[in-house]
């Protein structure tokens, strides 16, 4: 996924002079093909969050598209209040990208692990959250981050490399995505970001009764508009690779708070048990102990 | 530099009436800083020019204001609101202000933004300098000297970093808080030019900002919180209070006859 996010950027970088990729010393393998073909454009800013995103801020301020390119909660946690105040307040027009979601640093043990990211970015009313599913949801996410720049949030699986069937080409936040159609049912899987796999498995176990979309774009800015396609189902099932607090899940839950409505829908968040802070193992082996289900 | 000096005196005088109508804190900070912004902009900044200037400790933000009220940004009924409820001038800087780049408030911010916008007219290969104002207690945060590594590794000579020398900051003078000395040797070591001026002599003001270096430059102004207004000078106190009606009149007398 990471490869892939390289190689779209280095396709626009190419058409397109306003691209810039800042990285914070991090991107060993993956960074270098823009850094070759666009030594101009691409800064190591060196181990220092908060200056790297205020100059994100200062470059995009004097008509520059900037990328910030780190991994886990460097470029979130370490650097909250630039994001807030520089990029979210003065609207710029700057993508955050961390890769290694949820538990893909596992074994780099909990300072490595994005757990906790959803809870700051979507708490910034201009940001938008882009946690893509597969490859396509990326190249969905970034066509749309490309035409329309904006304050954004891009969360990357380390490894994932997955092409899911079914994905639309073009994708605005808040759009659902589909996966799986049930018809008759009004059960609902909705899931952001890398949880294909316990999805699927959800899916098996409930012997296929749900409607599965996935959400790639969301955030504060289309949190309205997502109460009337929820309230057409009876019961919802969320999925994350965050924990509960803050979350993806968490977020469809104050969607349903905010409505008076008569109707009773059951909502069921589905998120990485907070149990596995202090826990080291790889991704696989703290899935399956704290992963969603 | 009689045109600078008479609009010090102007700006001084609706910082100490503003400061009055609005019981608002940072009458001091605005004071130190009045003869450096009066300068930046009576020769450096144009409206849609190349120059840019950055107010980084934006609780000075009322000095900021009083100048772009005299240059014709803000209007006086606007000016007059500030500090009131649903008023566009809060008490720290604002983007959402004409002439305004940054809303900035919470320290340490200035000078990363600066180093960006500097960075991108070297990508552009556009004229033009940036200027930012620090304060010194803000040099505490460890953002700036992130972007000092950043600025003189890159040879941002096109930016220039101007310290607001007060010696004062929130709670007590610098020295007792955390100690800046030797601050020059500082900036020195980070491979700038640096210079140290009287940051109320407009003449040597100008001198420096004029200069045209190799090097990014920092100019350490030595000031005096609360300049202008020998009460409030040099006093920890008047960081947080405003004005009673007698001091106002008193103030303003002072700075009348000067």
């Amino acid at each position: 996924m990471r490869n892939l996010f390289i190689d779209i950027l280095v396709k626009e970088a190419r058409l397109n002079k306003k691209i810039v990729l800042i990285v914070g010393d991090l991107g060993f393998n993956v960074v270098e093909p823009f850094k070759k073909e666009f030594p101009n454009r691409f800064f190591n800013a060196g181990v220092s969050e908060q200056s790297m995103i205020g100059i994100a801020a200062g470059l995009s301020m004097n008509g520059f598209q900037v990328f910030v390119y780190s991994i886990a909660n460097f470029p979130t946690f370490r650097c909250a209040e630039q994001i807030r105040n520089d990029l979210d307040y003065h609207k710029l027009p700057v993508t955050v990208v961390s890769v290694g979601s949820g538990l893909g640093y596992g074994n780099l043990g909990y300072t490595h692990h994005g757990l906790q990211d959803y809870a700051l970015m979507r708490s910034f009313p201009n940001t938008i959250i882009c946690s893509p599913a597969d490859n396509n949801e990326l190249k969905s996410s970034m066509k749309f981050l490309l035409k329309n720049p904006l304050p954004s949030y891009l969360r990357l699986d380390k490894s994932l490399d997955l092409t899911i069937n079914n994905n639309k080409g073009k994708i605005n936040p808040g759009d659902w995505n589909l996966i799986q159609k049930q018809k008759n049912s009004k059960k609902l899987l909705i899931s952001t970001g890398s949880t294909y796999k316990d999805c699927k498995n959800f899916i098996k176990n409930q012997k296929g009764q749900y409607n599965w979309y996935s959400i790639p774009m969301w955030g504060m800015k289309v949190k309205s508009s997502q109460y009337k396609k929820l309230s057409k189902f009876n019961e919802i099932v969320t999925f994350e690779n965050h924990i509960q607090d803050g979350g993806f899940g968490s977020w469809i839950n104050e969607v349903l708070s905010v409505k008076k409505s008569k109707k009773k829908i059951f909502v069921q968040n589905k998120f990485i048990n907070s149990k596995v802070i202090g826990k080291v193992g790889s991704e696989i082996y703290l899935n399956k102990l704290y992963g969603p289900r | 530099m009689k045109n600078i000096e008479r609009l010090s005196k102007k700006i001084r005088k609706n910082i100490l009436k503003i400061s009055y109508q609005s019981k608002s804190a940072h009458i001091a900070s605005s004071l130190s800083i009045v003869d450096i912004i009066a300068t930046i902009y009576s020769k450096f900044i144009k409206k849609n020019g190349n120059n840019i200037f950055i107010l980084s400790k934006g609780h000075a933000c009322l000095a900021h204001y009083c100048l772009l009220h005299e240059l014709g940004y803000i209007k006086k009924k606007v000016l007059n609101s500030f500090g009131k409820n649903g008023t566009v001038l809060m008490s720290h800087s604002s983007h959402l202000v004409p002439g305004v780049n940054l809303s900035t408030g919470s320290l340490g911010h200035g000078l990363p933004v600066s180093t960006g916008i500097a960075l991108s007219k070297k990508i552009k290969e556009e004229k033009g300098k940036v200027f930012v104002l620090l304060s010194d207690g803000e040099l505490n945060e460890g953002s700036n000297w992130e972007s000092l590594l950043f600025l003189t590794h890159h040879n941002l000579n096109n930016l220039v970093i101007v310290i607001d020398y007060n010696k004062i900051q929130s709670l007590d003078f610098v020295r007792k808080t955390i100690k800046l000395q030797p601050l020059k040797d500082k900036f020195l070591s980070f491979g700038c030019k640096v210079s140290e001026i009287n940051g109320h002599n407009d003449k040597e003001i100008l001198n420096c900002l004029k200069k045209k270096t190799k090097k990014p430059l920092v100019i350490i102004a030595n000031t005096i919180k609360g300049k202008g207004v020998s009460f409030m000078e040099n006093k920890v106190l008047w960081h947080y209070k405003s004005p009673n009606l007698k001091e106002l009149i008193s103030g303003l007398k002072e700075l009348d006859n000067n």
